[in-house]
């Protein structure tokens, strides 16, 4: 029975890496802008296309993963610039809605650029599975950790050590001081679209091996990501880390030892327990206002 | 005034009676050419626009040309049934053979019989055609039948407990209950019994689940698209170690591109295209398969599936049947399309009647292997 329960949390810390990738994608930006951004999703299918395309093309594999990060964060800064940026003066659920219109943009665009056929991507390191505690891992899940967690402690190093970060942290708590101390919010708010974009190409392009990619990929990846991100408490990294991990293995152990036809449903059960429950989530500031 | 009048109204009707006699005969098609079942669509859509081609080139059908109309369904039961009706009420066709997955297939069901237009579905499952509805025929063998052809494989190879894993799809749903059906039959145990969901990544759980049930000897996956390639790649990764056994649903160089080396040993039910060169001279089927790959291979570059030899034959039951009945009238046709007898197509040798609107039996089916990233026949 524990080599079971080992295969499962393995497999479930897996996936569960990817979506805390996408939550730490929307905390950042609704840090910056209180904007819960619905085009996270994308972002991460972007990032798995391009490096399939590059691929492909003959690029080798260490020159197609940044090219197809950068390609992505350039596509979060467009979206930034040309969508919310002209609309900055417009209520929070207005942003919002944007940010699904430009989903379903770059679905299409994708369906144009693309085709609307699956793809595999070449695992970074082959595929013999490895065996831990009676249960197999892929290496590439091995990438999957690895790589979440050197991201994670990056990105703390960032928003607790550099002064970028720590403006954007400032605009987070308090956009109204932190431009009067003279950070300049537009920036914080161009980087903080480029920068979840570059995490969402991130897990799709690790996860690409493992399961394939496809112009819609996006869709479930970012609504699960941002139950994780609901889950763990809206705007805190901490939380987006531990959401996910925490769906993930929720997921996997739902799916093995309740119903495996019923795996989807347990993140959006998730995201009504926790809305109804616990809305400031396991890591949240509970927030209160001033009338 | 009125000679006048009257010469006119002549020249119209006799400009009118050339013009029917001109009129193209219109096959109409709803395709997955996209989407998660584009591997079943696209060579479906290649296969209708050559041979269409080819006939017309060798001078058409009762000295009429014939018109492909065709849609993409994208795998969508919606856009289907969208086409469908477009197909029967704008566009008018004489008749339509598409419907390449099993749910599209079924939203038509109740338009085609409403408005008494012959349909020849390119679809597995056997809910198709049982019950026998009058205006719906199809090519492709059943899943009903692959679940058979399997469970004698397995026989033969002393397996009597296996493990079982469907998707979600009306395919996928349809086998799976087919084969429970069947399976005591044949005195095959199913003794685990695990899903997955369409948009699924990851069937490690599922898999996991059915490793650990005991006495479990082989696995089914009942499904098609990208489902069972990520079920091959897991089960490879869990080193199971018992054989996996696919469904026709997966019979196209795709599945094994996407599995890559996991596709490795991999049995599934097939028809004789597959393996059309390998096959001995003898067989009935060597020259009508060879002559399909060839063609297909010459003008696509690309490797022949299964699924377009469906739309092959669909496509050549539907000409027959029009020679037959001489008219496009489709209570005719639908009558030709039952007398066909001894009709010998690349899923196997056609036999149809009033109340088998298929035609084929488990004999149709061939059990191949994947080798070296190859289809071998299985002996």
């Amino acid at each position: 029975m524990s080599a079971q329960l080992a295969q499962y949390l393995l497999s479930g810390l897996t996936v569960g890496a990817i979506y805390a990738l996408v939550a730490l994608g929307f905390a950042i930006i609704y840090n910056a802008s209180h904007v819960i951004n619905f085009a996270q999703g994308e972002f991460v299918m972007i990032g798995g296309m391009v490096s399939v395309s590059l691929a492909n093309a003959g690029l080798p594999l260490p020159l197609a993963i940044p090219v197809a990060v950068l390609a992505a964060a350039a596509v979060g800064l467009a979206l930034e610039k040309f969508a919310v940026e002209p609309a900055r003066g417009a209520s929070v659920v207005t942003l919002i809605i944007i940010t699904i219109g430009a989903s379903i943009l770059l679905r299409g665009l994708a369906t144009l650029v693309w085709d609307k056929n699956l793809h595999p991507l070449r695992p970074f390191s082959g595929d013999r599975p490895i065996e831990l505690a009676g249960a197999t891992i892929l290496p590439q899940s091995l990438w999957v950790l690895g790589v979440t967690f050197a991201i994670v402690l990056l990105l703390g190093w960032f928003f607790g050590r550099t002064l970028t970060g720590k403006a954007m942290l400032a605009t987070s708590y308090n956009p109204l001081a932190a431009r009067l101390c003279g950070v300049n919010v537009r920036f914080v708010l161009l980087l903080s679209f480029g920068l979840s974009a570059a995490l969402g190409a991130v897990a799709g392009i690790l996860i690409a091996p493992i399961t394939l990619t496809s112009w819609d990929v996006g869709v479930m990846l970012g609504l699960k990501g941002f139950a994780a991100a609901i889950l763990g408490g809206l705007g805190s990294g901490a939380g987006a880390v531990a959401g996910g991990l925490l769906l993930g293995i929720a997921e996997s152990l739902g799916a093995g030892y309740v119903s495996s036809a019923y795996k989807d449903a347990i993140a959006f059960v998730i995201i009504l327990a926790v809305l109804f429950f616990m809305p400031s989530g396991l890591f949240g500031k509970k927030s209160a206002e001033r009338v | 005034m009125r000679i006048k009048l009257l010469a006119s109204l002549a020249a119209a009707l006799f400009a009118a009676g050339a013009a029917i006699a001109q009129q193209p005969i219109k096959i109409g098609a709803f395709l997955s050419v996209t989407g998660g079942a584009a591997f079943l669509g696209d060579p479906e859509q290649k296969t209708l626009e050559l041979y269409v081609e080819k006939l017309n080139a060798a001078g058409g059908i009762l000295g009429r040309k014939l018109q492909l109309i065709s849609y993409d369904s994208a795998g969508d039961a919606e856009k289907a049934r969208t086409f469908a009706k477009r197909l029967i009420e704008q566009d008018k066709v004489d008749v339509i053979v598409g419907g390449s997955t099993t749910g599209e297939t079924m939203a038509v069901v109740p338009l085609v019989e409403a408005a008494g237009m012959p349909f020849i579905s390119l679809a597995g499952a056997v809910v198709i055609i049982e019950p026998v509805k009058k205006w719906v025929f199809k090519t492709p063998h059943t899943d009903r039948m692959a679940c058979e052809r399997i469970f004698l494989d397995m026989r033969a190879r002393k397996i009597e407990s296996i493990g079982l894993i469907s998707g979600a799809g009306g395919f996928d749903k349809s086998m799976r209950a087919e084969c429970l059906k069947v399976a005591p039959a044949y005195k095959i145990q199913i003794v685990a019994d695990e899903a997955y969901g369409g948009g699924d990544t990851d069937m490690t759980a599922q898999l996991t689940k059915i490793k650990g049930t005991p006495g479990v000897q082989a696995v089914l996956n009942a499904g098609f698209g990208a489902g069972p390639a990520i079920v091959t790649k897991n089960f490879r990764q869990l080193a199971i170690g018992v054989p996996l056994y696919q469904s026709h649903g997966v019979a196209s160089k795709e599945f094994i591109k996407l599995a890559g080396d996991a596709a490795e040993g991999v049995r599934l039910p097939a028809a004789a295209l597959l393996v059309a060169e390998t096959l001995p001279d003898a067989d009935p089927q060597k020259k009508v398969v060879v002559g399909y790959s060839r063609e297909y291979t010459a003008r696509f570059k690309s490797d022949v599936s299964t699924f377009g030899g469906h739309a092959y034959d669909g496509l050549m039951l539907a000409v027959e049947a029009i020679r037959r009945s001489a008219s496009t009238n489709k209570e005719a046709i639908r009558s030709a399309l039952e007398s066909i007898h001894g009709y010998v197509g690349t899923g196997g040798v056609v036999n149809m009647s009033a109340g088998d609107h298929m035609g084929l039996d488990v004999s149709a089916f061939r059990m191949l292997e994947v080798s070296k990233g190859n289809w071998v026949l299985v002996k």
